[in-house]
């Protein structure tokens, strides 16, 4: 009796064992695999990425619904877990199909549905290297601004004058509120390596923090503080023309006798 | 404990491979029939993607073995995939939702064959198991059969602590299907392993001992109405069946002659026993034509006299 229960105790504690190192190991393979989830460029309408990873059951029907062959399901060696699809904007951009119809084909709502206008779409966020752009060096290129299908608000270009006998700069700028992450600019870059990328927000965006006022932006109490105290409520007729008071605080023996 | 005391029983014959070719196609005919499916069901999905495959103007089969859409209408879903995304803590769309219980009731009648008749797996597995007969391999250790169950308790454990479906994230088989739908890569390293495993390691290693995926459907096959019958007043005890059997532990003669078939839902319906039997003592049926042996003893639960009652 004392034998068999003690065995029993062995076995469970080595099963336990068994359990926990395997599960320690698998546990591990799932969060290196999530760790490439932050390189990868989603469909339109994909959930945020911890939930994306959860609900999307890596079907490809996203893939197969994709007229441009934009989307891919990531292989092992893709920068994306694998099995999810995924996008390279320089090989093929989102051209951003207005009936979006890879979220339409998603069956567990990886891809929300509540995405109903492809330019609300948020991809990823277009960055400028502007030590390779060739308008940050001084050449007229503004490619990215022209193929951008939401031109003139996600990117603008900004003109820069600079000193005598060198002409004024055409600089790219890329605004996150209207950028859709489609990638047309990266795909369409002239530079060997483009110099305007598509990248997840969350590796290249700050946050300045609510503790910081740009007073010049709104009316913040700050600026009210030195508003002049608005004047009473006028009784009788108006003068026209206030003369100096004859006592007011402040005025001494020095003040008195100058008086016209 | 046969319910026909062995004396009584007629000498066992051993099964003899036909000499002709009919023979030899007829014996193999479920083999076939396993590798048309297998293959066809691939072929579906490969077809719709790559070469726009239609019916009535609407795509045959799209998606994977994960998800997908029959004729543009009907959704399916495999549902040990969904129940692991539900278990990490996320809410579905009613599509893949309904698409995963229309698979769970299509396997809950016709028991495991998602595994015999429609798992690419099963094509590498069967290979190594064909191979490691033609070498006489030897298993290096022993592994329970139920490891798996545990395996598959650990997916939806890791689930619910990781919040992603555990073993779709790391699953070979997913990884093979896709990668031959969707173009091939390094997941196909994993098909290679498993193959190994299996050829070099331990005999149905993975199929049979670990896959959680099998196990899943094992427990679901437990409802099955489409069963192996068996006959007992035929049978021989030769042990054929057992021989070539990829999960031997469901042919228990006694078992099986109280209820008249193969109850247990690890059974994957291969029908690899059904043609080798030298008394054609096992064939299909459903789960309501199969009667115990007038010589078995009494089932023993109600449930059981019910169904057998004619």
């Amino acid at each position: 009796m004392q034998a068999s229960r003690r065995e029993f105790l062995t076995k469970a504690a080595q099963g336990a064992a068994v359990a926990a190192c395997g599960g320690l190991i698998w546990a591990q393979l799932l969060r290196q695999e999530a760790a490439a989830s932050v390189l990868a460029l989603r469909p339109p309408g994909a959930l945020a990425e911890r939930d994306f990873a959860a609900t999307c059951i890596k079907c490809g029907q996203c893939v197969q619904a994709c007229p441009y062959d934009t989307l891919r399901l990531a292989r092992a060696e893709d920068d994306a877990p694998i099995g999810t699809p995924h996008f390279v904007p320089r090989d093929i951009p989102c051209y951003m199909c207005s009936d979006i119809p890879c979220q339409v084909a998603c069956p567990t709502g990886a891809l929300s549905p509540e995405l109903k206008n492809i330019a609300k779409a948020r991809m990823g966020l277009a960055v400028i290297d502007t030590e390779s752009c060739l308008s940050w060096q001084g050449l007229r290129c503004e490619v990215c601004y022209r193929v951008c299908p939401v031109k003139g608000e996600a990117i603008t270009i900004e003109n820069r004058s600079r000193v005598v006998s060198k002409h004024a700069l055409f600089v790219p700028h890329v605004h996150s509120q209207a950028c859709t992450g489609c990638g047309m600019c990266e795909d369409a870059c002239p530079t060997e390596k483009a110099a305007i990328r598509v990248l997840n927000p969350a590796l290249v965006q700050g946050r300045i923090g609510s503790h910081y006022r740009l007073g010049w932006l709104s009316d913040t109490p700050i600026t009210q503080d030195f508003k002049p105290p608005e004047a009473p409520p006028a009784v009788g007729p108006a003068v026209t023309e206030p003369s100096a008071p004859k006592t007011a605080p402040g005025m001494d023996v020095l003040n008195q006798g100058i008086d016209p | 404990m046969s319910a026909i005391p062995l004396s009584t029983r007629r000498a066992a014959r051993l099964y003899t491979p036909p000499a002709t070719l009919a023979g030899k196609l007829h014996d193999a005919g479920y083999l076939i029939l396993r590798r048309i499916t297998q293959v066809g069901v691939l072929l579906l999905f490969f077809g719709t993607l790559h070469w726009g495959w239609q019916v009535m103007g609407q795509p045959v089969l799209r998606g994977n073995l994960s998800a997908s859409e029959l004729l543009g209408v009907i959704p399916l879903a495999d549902p040990f995939a969904v129940l692991q995304q539900l278990a990490s803590g996320h809410a579905l769309q009613a599509t893949v939702l309904l698409g995963a219980a229309i698979l769970l009731v299509f396997y809950a009648l016709a028991g495991r064959v998602f595994c015999s008749w429609v798992c690419p797996m099963n094509m590498v597995t069967d290979l190594a198991g064909w191979l490691r007969g033609k070498f006489d391999l030897n298993n290096l250790f022993r592994l329970q059969r139920g490891t798996r169950y545990w395996v598959m308790g650990m997916a939806l454990v890791l689930s619910a602590l990781m919040g992603v479906a555990a073993f779709e994230w790391v699953s070979p088989i997913s990884m093979l299907h896709r990668e031959i739908i969707f173009g091939v890569g390094m997941g196909l390293s994993a098909a290679l392993g498993i193959f190994i495993f299996d050829l070099l390691i331990l005999k149905h290693g993975w199929c049979g001992h670990l896959c959680p995926l099998g196990a899943f459907y094992g427990l679901l096959g437990n409802a099955a109405l489409l069963r192996v019958r068996f006959d007992d007043s035929s049978c021989t005890h030769c042990g054929e069946c057992v021989r070539v059997c990829p999960e031997p532990q469901v042919l228990n003669f006694k078992k099986a002659a109280e209820s008249g078939m193969v109850t247990a839902g690890a059974c994957t319906n291969c029908a690899r026993c059904v043609p080798i039997c030298p008394e054609d003592s096992l064939d299909f049926a459903l789960r309501w034509d199969a009667h115990p042996s007038p010589g078995a003893s009494q089932p023993r639960t109600p449930n059981s006299t019910v169904r057998n009652t004619p």
